[in-house]
């Protein structure tokens, strides 16, 4: 089994839990943000370009380049990299600028 | 290496009009020069909306140069790449109140004599044209003439339209103009050397006075301050122009002091653009967290779901103001050779083409598509300061 970061300093974090991406089942560390808990789970893209629908995930990690964007519990264009997962989140992938349902 | 071989005429400024008149003198066959201290749209050009407007604009010049106007941007629009994004999309003049709406109804009136196309709209039919407006209005007028472009790309795309016979020397500040023997003038000098040609435009926008002052003439520029508020990227949520019933006497106004009124519009990137607010406090770049208060404060008022989203940004500029409100356009018979087109004020982007076609007819010794005596460059006294030339 591949070493994580987890392993490599030794943490001994509290006893994981349970978010959501798109209904399926993803499992997050305390501590973890929603893009570290889906890039554990494999999941690289949640969010689709506004031009051309092209997936997008975490780029800089840090929460400057704004491409994690993501849709946490309904709220739309979350930076991923930054937002803490919580217990029981449900994360959705965001179409575009994530305000579809205000357009006339 | 940009050339520094005479040309027809020389055009001080790379804003839109500045690019207008370069387009235009080029299309009737002149070699121009234009020179700008900075990049391409990078003064008012670049810090404003875009309008292409007849709704705000009361019978007289400025309503015939903007008629004009919006006749030559659709024919622009054919011509130019899709990157201008221009759009006619109409305007949407809003009222509260039953007061607000005879006013209106009495402003469109006047207008349509004139050849504006305004269409009184009840308030139970607003939310048809634009389905997030607040409840509770007492109606409008929609004007189907009104319509938007992007306006640094409008003026970067005419200055590439106008092929070989433009050539742009950017990051050069004119220092001086050349005059011969007679005053007449020889060109200008800038920071990067002598330019010759036997004609100069001031295209410089708010810096018109500055430059006017180089050829010793009197034209008093003033800058007129404003901010504009951006939204995230949204779908369409605002389909046309909209603005309070307000903005029309806010911007006939002469007053220093600050004045805000709703103006809100979407745009084909996403983002909304919140305007509009009017103040004369010089070239101070100070951001006024009061003045975006207030501009936020309008938005969410006309369209309460504005209060859902983020503001991302928000950027002000200097529109060019003369103290009839109207522009400079034309020869100026103090300095021969030296021609106006500055002083547009918050209409710039739309007056644009016509000034351009104006320009052109003037150097080409052709007659003007309309009157442009209102328009005159020496119709203000110069100061007592100053001796009159």
């Amino acid at each position: 089994m591949a070493r994580t970061p987890a392993d490599l300093v030794g943490a001994r974090p509290d006893p994981p839990f349970e978010i959501t991406f798109d209904g399926r089942r993803v499992t997050a560390l305390p501590g973890q943000t929603v893009a570290a808990a889906l890039w554990g789970a494999g999941i690289l893209a949640w969010r689709t370009t506004r031009d051309g629908g092209r997936p997008r995930g975490a780029f800089c990690g840090i929460g400057q380049c704004y491409d994690c964007l993501a849709t946490v519990n309904g709220e739309p264009n979350r930076r991923a990299c930054l937002v803490p997962a919580r217990p029981g989140d449900a994360i959705t992938t965001q179409e575009g600028h994530g305000h579809d349902h205000l357009a006339v | 290496m940009p050339t520094r071989k005479p040309s027809d005429v020389i055009v001080v400024g790379a804003g839109v009009v500045g690019a207008a008149c370069a387009y235009y003198a080029a299309l009737a066959g002149l070699s121009v020069t234009v020179v700008d201290r900075g990049p391409v749209a990078g003064g008012t050009t670049g810090a404003g909306e875009g309008n292409l407007l007849v709704s705000d604009k009361e019978p007289g010049p400025e309503l015939e140069l903007a008629l004009l106007a919006t006749t030559l941007w659709r024919e622009l629009a054919d011509l130019l790449p899709p990157q201008v994004e221009y759009e006619a999309k109409g305007g949407l003049v809003v009222a509260s109140g039953e007061s607000g709406m005879r006013a209106l109804r009495e402003f469109a009136a006047r207008q349509e004599k004139a050849g504006v196309t305004a269409q009184e709209v009840p308030g139970d039919r607003l939310h048809d044209l634009e389905p997030h407006l607040a409840p509770g209005l007492a109606g409008g007028f929609l004007y189907p003439q009104d319509a938007q472009v992007m306006p640094a790309h409008a003026a970067a795309r005419l200055l590439r339209a106008g092929g070989d016979r433009i050539r742009l020397h950017l990051g050069e500040e004119v220092t001086a103009l050349l005059t011969g023997p007679g005053g007449e003038i020889r060109g200008v000098r800038t920071t990067a050397g002598d330019l010759h040609a036997p004609h100069v435009v001031n295209a410089a926008g708010t810096w018109g006075g500055t430059l006017a002052e180089l050829a010793g003439v009197h034209l008093p520029v003033l800058p007129r301050r404003g901010f504009v508020l951006v939204t995230e990227p949204l779908p369409r949520v605002v389909r046309h122009k909209v603005y309070a019933a307000d903005y029309v006497a806010d911007v006939a106004s002469g007053s220093a002091a600050l004045q805000t009124s709703a103006v809100v519009e979407g745009t084909p990137a996403g983002p909304v653009l919140i305007g509009a607010s009017r103040e004369r406090v010089g070239f101070d770049r100070t951001l006024s967290t009061e003045v975006l208060r207030r501009l936020a404060a309008g938005a969410t008022a006309l369209f309460p779901v504005l209060g859902t989203v983020r503001a991302i940004r928000t950027y002000l500029g200097f529109r060019p103001y003369l103290p009839d409100h109207l522009p400079a356009i034309g020869p100026d018979p103090r300095a021969p050779g030296l021609l106006h087109a500055c002083g547009h004020e918050g209409a710039g982007i739309g007056l644009a083409p016509v000034t351009g076609l104006v320009v052109a007819a003037c150097l080409t010794g052709a007659e003007p598509p309309l009157d442009i005596h209102p328009f005159r460059p020496d119709r203000f006294p110069a100061p007592e300061s100053t001796p009159a030339p």
